[in-house]
């Protein structure tokens, strides 16, 4: 309890004594690459893996007739907007970005680079953090809409080039029952997800005291206690939203 | 001028300073001496702000800096200059971005005229034409070198280094040491000096304040330190063999 109260009046402390917004606007820029253009070589890796894994798994597992083909690709495009484009994203986005946050912050905190800051007057925290959580907010939607588009291309070419469905087929599944709300759950997701990766980890890299060995247990910290957040919320936006 | 009025601080239940008093003048180095764990750093870091004394106040040319409202303490944050123990320049800026960093945060200082001080500073401090360097391509030496100029680029009032030569060759923390007088003195600043090195309080110890188990045993210029009446301080002072062979060829 008394690390969520902590938590919570750190997340306060990003919103006073801030500097100007053209300030903000230029590290947010910065953060911007770095947690949204260099995640993007990961992302379309996995998410196309992961759509072509699916929908060869899906083709494996139905050994009756009576279901049509179409609806290993209706599987694929609902299971990627639901659960594998957000999530499962999410997660390799905590082990990159989280762990980066964790350890740039743990870093700077050890080597007194926040004490600095603080000397000279600037909030650190909303100096350093709040740039990250906002490109975090902005980048990782857009990471998201990549990767599920990527993972339904992905089982498409999985599908077609096994044999296991025509293109046509494939295309017909992930157009038929198509519930629009289902992006926007992703999309829903995917904005709380991005908020609680960058806050957590930069909660738990601020806060880090000691040497280099807490430096690698903070990134660790950082990337477990952001994956247990996602999945958390994960359930819980699936029962409210669902 | 700065002046410590009874500055206590506790750690949980351990107190680790004791009502600490006393006066830093400007145009002179102030040093604050004493062996590890004497709570010097404890004391420097409540003096600028980065930890809050549990009793007693820090004043700066008479203004209460833990008793004021959040713009005052800005005010008075931005006037103050501090040089870390490993530097603490950021990693991922260049030389010229690290001295320029309070200008381009504390002031609206236009480019050219930014540009200029920076090479000025750095001109002053020796590092001419390291202006594009990364802090990993520098030695320790530079690095406090860089720290300095970044504490001072800002026309600082107060400056405070915390162990500015920890790690140093002896030339080269004399250099420092050399040139943290030499910018107090001619800037007219109020410099604070944490240290636990005597040659650096020989060399520029103008004021000196001994601290032992977070208390304040003794204070006055270096010249009088040799012959100080406290039991402490003479422990501290000869501690290294060449200022127990300075004493033994003075006896």
């Amino acid at each position: 309890m008394k690390i969520i109260g902590k938590y919570f009046i750190f997340l306060h402390s990003l919103f006073i004594k801030r500097e100007s917004f053209n300030t903000y606007v230029r590290l947010t820029l910065d953060e911007c690459i770095k947690v949204g253009i260099d995640s993007i070589f990961i992302v379309v890796i996995i998410s196309t893996f992961i759509g072509a894994v699916t929908a060869v798994q899906t083709a494996y597992n139905f050994v009756t007739p009576l279901i049509p083909r179409y609806v290993i690709s209706l599987i694929v495009r609902d299971m990627t907007l639901l659960e594998l484009a957000p999530t499962i994203t999410a997660i390799v986005f905590a082990g990159k970005v989280g762990s980066n946050i964790a350890g740039e912050l743990g870093t700077m905190r050890i080597s007194e680079q926040v004490d600095a800051l603080e000397v000279m007057g600037i909030n650190s925290s909303s100096f350093l953090v709040l740039p990250k959580i906002v490109a975090c907010i902005l980048m990782y939607p857009l990471l998201v809409i990549l990767a599920g588009n990527l993972s339904i291309l992905g089982g498409y070419i999985a599908a077609t080039l096994t044999g296991e469905m025509t293109p046509s087929e494939y295309v017909y599944g992930i157009r038929v029952d198509f519930i629009q709300f289902n992006v926007t759950f992703a999309l829903i997701k995917s904005i709380v997800f991005a908020f609680l990766i960058a806050s957590i980890s930069a909660f738990t890299g601020y806060f880090t005291a000691g040497g280099a060995l807490e430096v690698g247990k903070a990134s660790t910290k950082a990337v477990t206690s952001s994956c247990i957040a996602i999945l958390s919320a994960d359930y819980l936006l699936a029962q409210l939203l669902l | 001028m700065i002046e410590v009025k009874n500055i206590s601080k506790y750690f949980d239940d351990t107190q680790v300073l004791f009502s600490i008093n006393g006066k830093f003048l400007p145009g002179q180095a102030n040093l604050i001496i004493g062996s590890s764990g004497t709570g010097k750093t404890v004391l420097l870091k409540c003096i600028v702000g980065l930890l809050s004394p549990d009793e007693g106040s820090v004043f700066f040319d008479g203004r209460d800096f833990h008793n004021s409202g959040r713009s005052e303490i800005q005010d008075i944050r931005r006037e103050i200059g501090m040089l870390f123990q490993g530097g603490a320049l950021f990693d991922s800026k260049n030389v010229e971005q690290n001295v320029g960093f309070p200008l381009d945060m504390l002031t609206k200082m236009p480019r050219d005229e930014k540009l200029d001080r920076i090479n000025f500073v750095l001109n002053r401090l020796g590092l001419a034409n390291s202006n594009k360097k990364m802090p990993s391509e520098l030695s320790g030496g530079m690095k406090k070198r860089v720290g300095l100029a970044r504490a001072i680029v800002n026309n600082s009032k107060y400056l405070f280094c915390d162990e500015p030569n920890s790690g140093l060759d002896p030339q080269t923390a004399i250099v420092i040491d050399h040139l943290i007088q030499e910018i107090t003195e001619e800037y007219n600043i109020t410099t604070v000096v944490v240290t636990h090195d005597m040659n650096s309080v020989m060399e520029i110890g103008d004021y000196v304040m001994f601290m032992h188990k977070g208390q304040m045993l003794w204070e006055g210029p270096n010249s009088d330190i040799l012959n100080a009446d406290v039991r402490e301080l003479q422990e501290f002072v000869y501690s290294n063999k060449l200022m127990m062979a300075l004493r033994e060829q003075t006896s």
